[in-house]
């Protein structure tokens, strides 16, 4: 007695009309062959995929990404699961949403000569925060700025094995495997820009080694590499290298940060002899802070918010005012707010189809427009729910 | 063993003396009276006079005590005055206090069936189940009447009425009540038979002359859904159509608004379902009675829940979606909602812990020594 409907109206035969889909649900009832593979994609799916020409008649369609700029655009930054994701179906497919195309048009307009103008992405947990930026992201790869993606600030300030005490500055402490890591991705994605910018001053590491004035800045970068110690102190030059020479205007800078409210919170790290160490202690921390302040042009800021990863703050608070605090929101203010909300109906629909479409929803019950509904109700249009739903389904 | 002293009289009626007390030890055991060999307790008519009296003036001291009137006081408000004076938590409720009149509460019991001059009165005495042979007989008599008047109506050429009774809604006495009818006890045979010749009669075609007889031994079954009724629907200032309802689950209240015309929109206490209950398990309780009479994505629901648990508070939500859902939906299908199984209130509460063992089963650990 699951359903009233199989009780009563057996005999009879449902005809639920939807009109955006009923193509391609005829197109996905014959699983067996699929003839006009082409109609059902063109309903949910994009074939431009160069963000730039994203426009509001794109909102709610899916856009492919070429593995091979998905290595190089993004060697950290996306979510875990849209990696097994893109695994699974060989293909990376991201959603154009309002929040992403709203900045792309502030993006678009906006005058670098100006101060750089900060964006703060919000919202609840699991509605498309990191995806948002990954997005802007590629958009910004693809107009050839220089792009510095910080995948999680948090991972800065936790699970911190090893902490050294910096040599450029007594009371800092270095974190030299999480910089190392940083470096290397940095290295991938940006591999031109490290060739054209050139050091402006000379830097000592240690006693022996240094490196010249007007050296490529992906020497900075080996060194770091090489030199794991001194590793936060590279990642400190050649933040300090870029915001210099941003303004110039040969090249354009997004700094693109995930879960900034990271950088005024709390941390779990202590020191060695137990006391907890504040983030304006670490020198990544530091740095990253003073990259995020609009005193240069030449570029935008994007962040996001996040409450997964942070530390010592309730569930529920999703508002800028709540994750980052006096400190932090005195800090970015003034910023451009730009909420996320859950998919509305139609983005639900053609996530919904994309998953069908990639058979990736085998009940049998998935195909029906009740199991539509019920997927629905059950998720609340959440994105990370939907997905974690349709995952064992 | 206690040791009863018994008094002896004298024996030897000579000259008077002092009675000798004789000190006889016997055992409990022995002396116990045999209470299943005399049969239930006999109440002589003034016993049950006077419990009578007792009762009716027990009444007015109770309408006193209440500050009620005397003359108007009926048996709910008595229920109601000893519910309020001895509250009870027993789960059975027929082992809580009660006062009712005495006729219910002792048995009715079988006067003497012999005069006195020790004849019986009824001529089947001796067969020993005399009610029930009686009874056998006066049937089998209505049954000849009938066949009588079917052979008139035959030899007066006019058809037979050949309506049929409608033997839905009714049932036969069952055993115990047809042994509370006739007072004296029956066994399983005797009473197949007595239905056996019942259904004889009913199948005649001019049964309905006795129609009167037959009624005796027939109730009617109501059918489940006749008692409850149904709520109809409520409009707000905006003309949309919205009906309440309540649910509970071991300690959880709940109520619920339902509105026409929505989209599937849920609230519970202020929050959106997704926040308020982030286990699936919770969501697909609520989700149940929309997806069970597919109206997934029309109503909206605003509920308020309190007390008991995660688990208990979607259930005692689900329970009061489904009965605000029954003013939207037809009869029928609210028979499929009760077969469901949505609308019946969950007895299972938490079982009492017992002394001597540690839970409500567990034991104490068996230590060996």
């Amino acid at each position: 007695l699951r359903s009233l409907k199989g009780l009563v109206y057996r005999s009879l035969k449902l005809d639920h009309g939807c009109a955006l889909h009923t193509a391609a649900r005829d197109g996905l009832s014959s699983l067996s062959t699929q003839d006009a593979p082409e109609r059902p994609r063109a309903v949910f799916h994009t074939s431009e995929s160069d963000p730039a020409k994203h426009t509001e008649q794109h909102e709610g369609r899916l856009y492919n990404i070429p593995l091979e700029e998905v290595k190089a655009v993004f060697p950290h930054g996306l979510p875990y699961r849209f990696q097994q994701q893109i695994q699974t179906f060989n293909e990376a497919r991201v959603m154009v949403r309002r929040p992403a195309l709203e900045i792309l048009a502030y993006l678009k307009g906006s005058n670098f000569a100006h101060p750089a103008v900060r964006y703060v992405i919000y919202g609840e947990r699991g509605t498309g925060k990191t995806m948002t930026l990954c997005h802007v992201v590629h958009y910004c790869s693809r107009q050839g700025w220089l792009v510095l993606h910080i995948p999680d600030a948090h991972l800065w300030v936790k699970n911190c094995k090893e902490l050294l005490q910096s040599s450029y500055n007594k009371e800092r402490l270095d974190q030299p495997l999480q910089a190392s890591v940083w470096l290397r991705n940095f290295k991938t994605s940006n591999e031109r820009f490290l060739q054209e910018i050139k050091t402006q001053k000379k830097y000592m590491w240690g006693k022996r080694e240094s490196t010249e004035e007007g050296r490529p800045l992906g020497e900075v970068v080996e060194q770091g590499l090489a030199r794991v110690r001194s590793a936060s102190d590279a990642v400190g030059v050649v933040l300090r290298e870029i915001k210099q020479q941003s303004h110039r205007g040969s090249f354009r800078l997004l700094v693109a940060v995930d879960g900034v409210n990271a950088l005024w919170g709390r941390t779990t790290l202590r020191k060695e002899d137990r006391s907890p160490v504040s983030p304006e202690e670490l020198t990544l921390v530091h740095n990253l802070r003073k990259m995020v302040r609009n005193d240069w042009s030449g570029g935008a800021i994007v962040t996001t918010l996040s409450q997964t990863g942070s530390l010592f703050k309730p569930s529920s608070a999703y508002t800028p005012h709540e994750l980052l605090g006096k400190e932090g929101f005195d800090a970015l203010d003034p910023f451009v707010p730009i909420p996320v909300a859950n998919y509305s109906p139609r983005e639900f629909e053609s996530c919904y189809g994309y998953y069908l479409e990639r058979k990736w929803l085998q009940h049998e019950k998935a195909h029906t427009e009740d199991g539509k509904a019920e997927l629905q109700f059950l998720s609340g249009s959440n994105p990370r729910q939907l997905d974690r739903l349709a995952g064992p389904l | 063993a206690v040791g009863r002293v018994l008094r002896l009289c004298r024996r030897w009626g000579a000259a008077p003396r002092a009675q000798m007390l004789r000190l006889i030890c016997t055992t409990t055991a022995v002396q116990k009276k045999n209470v299943g060999a005399s049969g239930p307790e006999k109440y002589t008519e003034a016993f049950i006079k006077k419990q009578i009296e007792e009762f009716n003036l027990g009444k007015r001291h109770l309408a006193n005590m209440m500050g009620e009137d005397p003359e108007t006081f009926t048996q709910e408000d008595i229920d109601r005055a000893i519910a309020y004076l001895f509250p009870s938590g027993l789960f059975d409720k027929q082992a809580r206090p009660m006062m009712k009149h005495p006729t219910e509460v002792f048995p009715e019991q079988r006067k003497i069936q012999w005069g006195e001059d020790g004849r019986p009165f009824h001529f089947l005495f001796y067969t020993g189940k005399q009610s029930y042979y009686s009874l056998m007989h006066e049937t089998y008599e209505k049954f000849l009447n009938v066949l009588k008047h079917q052979d008139q109506l035959v030899a007066e050429d006019l058809p037979l009425q050949k309506e049929k009774r409608n033997l839905a809604g009714s049932r036969w006495l069952t055993k115990i009540e047809l042994e509370e009818m006739l007072l004296e006890k029956l066994s399983d045979d005797d009473y197949s038979r007595f239905i056996q010749l019942l259904q004889k009669l009913v199948a005649l075609p001019c049964a309905d002359i006795e129609e009167n007889y037959i009624q005796k031994f027939s109730k009617k079954v109501p059918v489940q859904l006749q008692k409850v009724v149904i709520e109809p629907l409520k409009y707000n200032e905006q003309g949309v159509a919205f009906s309440t309802g309540e649910g509970k689950r071991k300690t959880a209240r709940a109520t619920a608004i339902v509105y026409d015309n929505g989209t599937g929109k849920i609230t519970v206490n202020g929050t959106d379902i997704l926040h308020y209950f982030p286990v699936l398990q919770d969501r697909e309780q609520l989700l149940f009675p929309f997806q069970f009479l597919g109206r997934i994505g029309k109503h909206d629901m605003v509920c308020t829940v309190s007390g008991g648990g995660r688990s208990a508070q979607a259930g005692a939500i689900r329970l009061a979606s489904a009965k605000a859902l029954r003013s939207f939906v037809t009869e029928k299908e609210m028979e499929f909602m009760r077969q469901a199984g949505l609308l019946t209130v969950d007895p299972r509460v938490k079982e009492r812990k017992k002394p001597g063992q540690e839970g409500p089963r567990r034991k104490f650990t068996w230590k060996k020594r």
